[in-house]
């Protein structure tokens, strides 16, 4: 849910970036990071294991500027991909405003995201919210490779709710910003409801 | 979570006495969702952003072993380094307050002054609720947000 401090006119927001494992979740706040000014990014903080896979989370904040006077934070989360690490996953959307999810497009991978998708809108409920309520968007990344889906049959399978879909290739960058936007967008947008 | 200036002022008051009583390093006061809310002490010497996000991340891994065993939650975290040493506890259920302290104080005074000054917060947060259900009612005080255009936010993401 999104922190808002009227004393120290702050808006906080937190995006979870989910999906299968090795799907490129880290891959795209790495990319971020590198790409964001020093003044506009804090320190990223990936716990991972030796092999340097998530274990826990990967952590960046982003300062983007001010609205409406308001400081506006951003702060992105990775989750876990391996499916085991559940437990884990679930504890990352605590308090989420908004989220992407990094489908891997190689064949061989379909199954996978699929079945990340079914455990994000479980995992939501259990914290009482509904991925149709929720901002959202979604990334087919690894579009460089060679067994990639063609787009319009991925789309067909792993569309939730028509949330905007973006192309990537993370390792190059393409693709990222857009859906950091789009979801960031549509956060700032629910604000007005409130 | 909306704060209000009323009591942020509040929370700042009860974390500067916090840390003048326990003679600590630094306090932080911290969302459940790992939002940094407020500090007092030597803040400067600490990345707030990183550390509210870590601890946020700690006790939620903690509540979740609490509840595989059975426990509602484990209230207190302590972790003991060689020259510092962290005191984490949840605050009115929803806040976590992380005290960071060396051999000038001791464990045993800052569990005892944790627990008084987390009795003030927690009426604070209470009071927080209260308005927050009182402007949800009040619908002479628009939100300032309702005026947030497009174009405000396409400015946040054109450098």
């Amino acid at each position: 849910m999104t922190f808002i401090n009227y004393a120290a006119k702050e808006i906080n927001c937190k995006i979870v970036y989910y999906g299968p494992g090795l799907g490129g979740k880290t891959t795209n706040l790495q990319y971020i990071y590198t790409k964001t000014a020093p003044e506009r990014k804090g320190k990223m903080i990936s716990l991972a294991t030796e092999a340097d896979r998530t274990l826990f989370f990967d952590f960046l904040p982003l300062d983007l500027g001010t609205i409406r006077g308001f400081t506006t934070r951003f702060h992105l989360y990775t989750v876990p991909g391996q499916v085991f690490y559940d437990a884990s996953r679930k504890l990352i959307l605590k308090g989420v405003d908004g989220v992407v999810f990094v489908a891997d497009s190689q064949r061989e991978r379909m199954e996978a995201n699929v079945e990340s998708i079914r455990n994000l809108e479980q995992n939501l409920e259990e914290h009482g919210l509904d991925l149709q309520e929720l901002p959202f968007a979604q990334q087919f990344n690894k579009r460089d490779l060679g067994s990639v889906i063609p787009v319009e049959e991925m789309y067909r399978m792993l569309n939730y709710k028509r949330e905007p879909t973006f192309e990537a290739v993370a390792t190059n960058g393409f693709g990222v910003f857009d859906t950091l936007k789009s979801v960031a967008k549509q956060i700032l947008v629910e604000l007005r409801k409130r | 979570m909306e704060m209000f200036e009323e009591e942020f002022g509040s929370l700042q008051d009860s974390l500067r006495q916090l840390r003048l009583d326990s003679n600590a390093r630094a306090v932080f006061l911290i969302d459940k969702n790992g939002q940094h809310i407020a500090a007092a002490g030597d803040v400067d010497e600490f990345d707030s952003t990183s550390l509210a996000s870590l601890t946020a991340g700690n006790v939620a891994a903690t509540d979740g072993l609490a509840k595989l065993i059975g426990e509602r939650e484990f209230s207190v975290l302590f972790h003991e380094g060689q020259r510092d040493h962290i005191h984490i506890s949840i605050v009115a259920r929803r806040a976590i307050l992380l005290v960071i302290f060396d051999d000038r104080s001791s464990l045993g005074l800052v569990r005892l002054r944790v627990k008084r000054a987390s009795a003030e917060m927690e009426r604070v947060f209470d009071r927080m609720d209260e308005k927050a259900a009182q402007t949800m009612r009040d619908t002479g005080d628009p939100s300032p947000f309702l005026e947030i255009t497009d174009e405000d936010i396409d400015a946040l993401f054109s450098e």
